[in-house]
């Protein structure tokens, strides 16, 4: 990035550009980065950014988080909270992938007990949980059901035999966000994504097995609490969103804000893809409800996902997955915007926060919070590429300052273009099978473009955003086998 | 190949720009490019399904979004992967129309390479326009 030294820097890892940097900004604007972090940014970032600060009822500051990157409209790690009665509602701060996210699952077992099995495990995986291009699943459902299964979220798949009733409240919004709205959603939407719950889809979603080596637990009580308590532990974590469906519900409300924004509300904005509608306006509030519905198909889609795995695992290991400690640690987003309660200026307010490619991070004490992790913060979960290995965190009560948010993943340092010239999917394989990582892949294309890489150092990203106190490390898991869409 | 994936635009999505002699050319190039977003070999696509397609727009720039866009619908609703068979568009008292026929085949794995989603088209530098040459736009997809 060539443009950082005239930024103001706050803190070692805190960089605001002042309102002054562009017509228009109504905040300042801050990115959350080491020194290294932010001179590797493209310069989209602070573009995209500043363009962020500019939209109404933005409080505070428009942010990005260290793993930040070139979006649409918000940067990738983009985080803006909007005052409800005067700020907009934008898609383009949510992500086209709406509810992307991340589950983490226990087991109690070792490495040494999977290590065997690893290769029938990864192979039954990948029959169970379909990925790829276009992929569809095997829940099968009527229109109508799945307008029932995106009201009820991961509630719906529990009700139906697929999961635990913990999982529910170890899931951000219990699994089922209120107030989503059916029929504010599009035929086409509900075509497009009737047939996807319970698979992975492509890009960088992926499930994998990991390890977490003693020597990479920073944090036993947390550790602990999460119930991450055996040396060489094996977890499963994933990474998917709501498929077809909230693609189609971003595109069709993207366009048809397009329509309106400036006309009826005489809104100018500075990118077509931050294109918004006031929040309490009719079409802000259809599209509210609908991508409501995009937030709960996800949940039901990492649901149906979890379930697949304690069946792969009980099969394989000829044991119920509760006797084999398969619980789950946590389910969060990374692409939302919801109604949340933050205290800015000494006063508590009602704000709508929009995280794009940014987890929410609650510290402790958070009345959000199920009981099991009050004293400790959410679990927060970070995937990082497929070669190298993933985070869990925990939000820090410091984490105000961001509205409780934190990064996401490793984010790319690499186009894909650059990336499958660079890398050969087979040999990638090979390579890494080599080193211990197992994979089955949907695409060999596809898991040149996912090369390591052709991401940045996860552990910069980590350590960036504890040195901002925006979260803290937990644990560092290893892959071992991963599914790959 | 009348399309070229551009490198600079979009660092984890794909980014392409096609054009024509005519407003056809450059449709069928941009269906291209996106199917070969997807699919890395597209005559492995062959034709074992036709579909009628007919769409209006206001200007030619929505008509191009709106035909990529039902080319990502058909592959999730109904898994089906699209090439352009025949196709016409014309603009007429400000608004444009498109109507022809598309041909491809269900979606099979072991068939097809297949290397990522499009997840939709963005308007992220979205650009279609009328040239000396022709025509001409750029798309930058979300996978």
């Amino acid at each position: 990035m060539t443009t950082f030294k005239a930024f103001n820097r706050i803190s070692e890892t805190i960089w605001e550009i002042p309102s002054s940097y562009k017509k228009g900004m109504r905040v300042p604007a801050r990115i959350y980065a080491t020194e290294n972090l932010l001179q590797a940014m493209d310069d989209g970032v602070v573009e995209q950014v500043t363009n962020v600060a500019t939209l109404p009822g933005i409080v505070h500051h428009a942010l990005c988080m260290p793993d930040g990157h070139w979006g649409y409209g918000f940067p990738i790690g983009g985080v803006a909270a909007m005052d409800t009665r005067t700020g907009v509602i934008s898609p383009g701060g949510i992500g086209f992938d709406v509810n992307c996210g991340m589950r983490l699952m226990l087991t109690s077992l070792t490495f040494e007990e999977v290590q065997p099995r690893l290769r029938e495990l990864v192979d039954q995986l990948f029959k169970r949980v379909p990925a790829g291009v276009g992929g569809s699943g095997f829940v099968k459902l009527t229109h109508s059901t799945f307008r029932d299964v995106v009201e009820q979220g991961a509630r719906w798949c529990v009700k139906n035999g697929m999961g635990w009733e913990e999982d529910l409240e170890r899931t951000e919004e219990g699994g089922c966000i209120a107030g989503a709205d059916a029929s504010k959603v599009s035929q086409k939407a509900v075509e497009r994504g009737f047939g996807q719950i319970g698979t992975l889809g492509s890009g960088n979603h992926y499930l994998e097995i990991q390890v977490v080596h003693p020597e990479n637990i920073f944090d036993e009580k947390r550790a602990e609490a999460f119930g991450i308590t055996l040396p060489r532990q094996v977890v499963v974590m994933f990474h998917c969103g709501s498929r077809g469906f909230g693609h189609q519900v971003a595109s069709d409300y993207l366009a048809s804000f397009l329509k309106v924004m400036e006309k009826k509300y005489g809104i100018a904005i500075l990118d077509r893809e931050l294109a918004c509608t006031p929040f309490l306006s009719p079409e802000g509030q259809d599209y509210f409800k609908a991508m409501k519905c995009a937030i709960n198909m996800s949940f039901a889609n990492r649901q149906v996902i979890a379930h697949r795995i304690r069946e792969v695992f009980s099969e394989v290991f000829k044991k119920d997955p509760a006797d084999l400690g398969m619980h789950q640690v946590y389910d969060v987003s990374h692409n939302t915007a919801k109604l949340e309660k933050h205290q800015v200026k000494g006063e508590l307010r009602e704000l709508l926060v929009h995280r794009k490619g940014a987890t929410r991070a609650l510290g402790p004490g958070a009345s959000e919070l199920p009981e099991v992790y009050k004293d400790t913060g959410q679990p927060v979960i970070l995937g990082g590429s497929m070669e190298t290995g993933s985070y869990i965190l925990s939000g820090v009560k410091e984490g105000d300052q961001t509205f409780f948010s934190t990064a996401h993943g490793s984010g790319r340092s690499m186009s894909r273009q650059q990336a499958k010239k660079k890398f050969r999917g087979k040999k990638l394989l090979a390579d890494m099978e080599q080193r211990g990582i197992y994979i089955r892949a949907a695409s060999l294309s596809g898991v040149a473009e996912e090369a390591g890489g052709a991401y940045k150092n996860i552990d910069d990203v980590v350590e960036a955003t504890e040195k901002a106190h925006i979260s803290r490390k937990v644990a560092r898991m290893t892959p071992i086998g991963n599914v790959k869409g | 190949m009348p399309y070229k994936y551009l490198e600079e635009i979009a660092m984890a999505d794909a980014a392409f720009e096609a054009w024509g002699a005519t407003a056809e050319e450059m449709f069928v190039a941009a269906a291209e490019a996106l199917m070969n977003v997807m699919v890395a070999d597209l005559e492995t696509i062959h034709q074992t399904a036709k579909l009628p397609i007919r769409l209006q727009s206001e200007d030619m720039e929505m008509l191009l979004y709106e035909f990529l866009q039902e080319l990502i619908f058909y592959k999730d609703a109904r898994q089906l992967l699209l090439r352009v068979h025949h196709l016409q568009v014309e603009t007429q008292k400000g608004i444009a129309r498109l109507e022809g026929e598309l041909y491809g085949e269900t979606l099979n794995p072991q068939k097809h390479d297949l290397v990522v989603d499009v997840k939709a088209v963005t308007f992220h530098r979205y650009r279609v326009e009328q040239t000396e040459k022709g025509w001409e736009a750029t798309v930058v997809a979300d996978v």
